[in-house]
């Protein structure tokens, strides 16, 4: 290599990881140890809304009376009242139950896809994706019109006389995970489609040869294969479902929340940053070992492939 | 041999594709609905196209969202292009573990945590939230897509190509820009309109770090959409699919212009 290559070369070196890296520690690290800290700190009626505030030039003393002045209460509070422990337990069950619904309606899709022709298979990549790219919130707002009192669904079950009154969809559970299946299923379908695709046929021929029926080659040649694919698809629905905001506030009843709703709420209404700061808090800690596994999963994916 | 593409493969494909298409046709079929009730046919009208035409408050959010989604597509392409190289090209560098996990972290992240970190971190530094505020928090979110989509195209790439060209005389930086740069265009130019789109589209973290005289199209919307559904709304929401929709099929014939000749073998990288 010339001395000029070598030059060049350090000098993308350290660009390439240098500016990311320091993007990296500036807008995700450094925030959300800002959030750590204000988890630990009380709410003030001040400019900013919490105290103990860090003041550098009071030196060493202030670092002291910083660091007793924070505390677990607002932990405390998250622990012992019902309201917030509830709205964690929905999140985590909802989430968990249309993962599952979500498995169950992307396998067969996946699985079909990785079946097409060969030349039809980038068009029905392509027709999954698409969705994906027009807006979350509009694909939300479509089944409003949709599921409301005087809406469509109501209007095709009386036509077809299989309910007699207009039923209640909107503000319901039903419509819940109607959304949140609705706007996943990309993410659920197209892992398992790459898990799918990449799969070597003459494995299922072999099984057959040797007398094993269909079914049961899936379930013992097939699933295992696409294992990885099917962890990755469900994280990549369980972990954002978990956190959701707009699907519950928007299909949802007003009777129970989610976390992400519970969070806003703190937030922008009550104007108690330190709780939705504890609150963001325990959220994470509780998906750290989804979201680990995950990148576990996509690492593998990428890099050794 | 490859196993037949039975009945019950096409019935699932075709009703999950159903299951995604429907909503979005009903719609748009409803935005050009007469009728000032949403869900009661009044025949075909543009009257609620016209209706936004004077609602100066929803286009001013439209610009501005179109302003920030540009901006911060540009910067997450160039951030995610780096990452991507990085993390394929670089090998072993100290901190690649915790590089790639960051890498990641946001595409999963819950966006209230997203925007609540973000939003504390603007008031630490004391800056005033609004329009470059949200920029900069779009960017987080979407340059890790921009990253993903370069990192596997770049993880096919031909590195030969690259060396052909230095070996035979041509500076590092000039093989990269003729020869490493118009290959990897599509992956790049991809990731642009992925950035691009769901900036677009974010309501959640636009939230929480915009300011006044920065309402975003999607808070203006979800605010609209919380007082009930208006046929405007449809006629709003109509217009961005179409628009998205004409990025994503220019976006594709370019892609395949442009990418035709060297994607349709992939090959595995060198290293």
């Amino acid at each position: 290599m010339t001395a000029s290559a070598a030059r060049f070369d350090r000098w993308y070196r350290r660009l390439a990881i240098g500016v990311p890296y320091l993007w990296f520690v500036t807008f995700l690290l450094v925030p959300f140890l800002i959030v750590l800290r204000i988890g630990l700190s009380q709410t003030e009626l001040a400019q900013p809304p919490y105290s103990p505030v860090f003041d550098p030039a009071a030196g060493w003393q202030g670092i002291k009376e910083f660091v007793s002045a924070l505390s677990f209460a607002n932990y405390r509070t998250l622990f012992s009242d019902w309201l917030y422990l509830s709205s964690y337990l929905r999140s985590l069950t909802v989430a968990f139950i249309a993962t599952a619904i979500l498995l169950v309606i992307g396998l067969p899709m996946a699985y079909g896809m990785a079946r097409a022709p060969r030349w039809m298979q980038p068009m029905l990549v392509t027709a999954v994706i698409l969705p994906f790219w027009t807006a979350f919130l509009i694909r939300i707002y479509a089944w409003i019109t949709i599921l409301q009192r005087d809406g469509l669904l109501n209007d095709v079950l009386l036509a077809l006389g299989i309910i007699k009154e207009p039923a209640t969809w909107l503000a319901t559970d039903t419509a819940i995970f109607i959304g949140i299946v609705y706007s996943y299923l990309p993410f659920m379908v197209l892992p398992l489609y790459a898990a799918f695709e990449k799969m070597d046929d003459t494995l299922l021929e072999a099984a057959a040869d040797l007398g094993c029926p269909r079914w049961k080659a899936f379930w013992l040649v097939t699933l295992p294969l696409a294992w990885p694919g099917i962890l990755a698809g469900c994280l990549l629905c369980f972990i954002p479902a978990v956190g959701e905001f707009v699907i519950p506030d928007l299909l949802g009843g007003s009777q129970s929340l989610f976390i992400g709703q519970t969070l806003w709420t703190e937030f922008f209404s009550n104007k108690d940053w330190p709780v939705a700061s504890a609150l963001a808090t325990l959220l994470l800690t509780i998906l750290l070992v989804p979201i680990l596994i995950f990148q576990r999963v996509q690492a593998r994916e990428l890099e050794e492939r | 041999m490859r196993r037949a593409f039975s009945p019950f493969n096409m019935v699932s494909v075709a009703l999950g594709l159903a299951f995604l298409y429907l909503p979005i046709v009903i719609l748009v079929i409803f935005s050009f609905n007469d009728s000032k009730l949403v869900s009661v046919w009044g025949g075909w009208s543009l009257r609620w196209y016209r209706a936004l035409l004077d609602d100066s408050a929803i286009l001013q959010a439209a610009w501005v969202s179109l302003r920030i989604a540009f901006l911060s597509a540009c910067l997450a392409t160039v951030l995610g292009t780096l990452a991507a190289f990085a993390l394929v090209r670089m090998g072993r560098f100290r901190g690649r573990l915790a590089f790639s996990a960051m890498v990641y972290a946001p595409m999963v992240m819950p966006e209230v945590i997203i925007g609540l970190s973000l939003l504390l971190l603007f008031v630490a530094i004391d800056i005033d939230r609004g329009f470059w505020t949200t920029m900069l928090a779009h960017t987080v979110l979407t340059m890790c897509f921009v990253t993903v989509v370069v990192q596997s195209r770049l993880m096919w790439f031909d590195w030969s190509l690259e060396e052909a060209a230095m070996d035979l005389g041509c500076r590092p930086l000039r093989a990269f820009f003729t020869v490493t740069l118009p290959l990897i265009l599509p992956a790049i130019a991809a990731g642009f309109m992925l950035a691009f789109t769901l900036s677009l589209d974010d309501l959640v973290i636009a939230s929480f770090t915009t300011g006044p005289g920065a309402t975003t199209l999607p808070i203006r919307i979800y605010s609209e959409v919380r007082l009930g559904v208006k046929p405007e709304i449809n006629a709003i929401c109509t217009l961005m699919i179409a628009f998205v929709a004409v990025i994503v099929v220019t976006g594709s014939l370019l892609a395949k212009r442009y990418g035709a000749a060297e994607t349709e073998e992939p090959r595995a990288a060198p290293m």
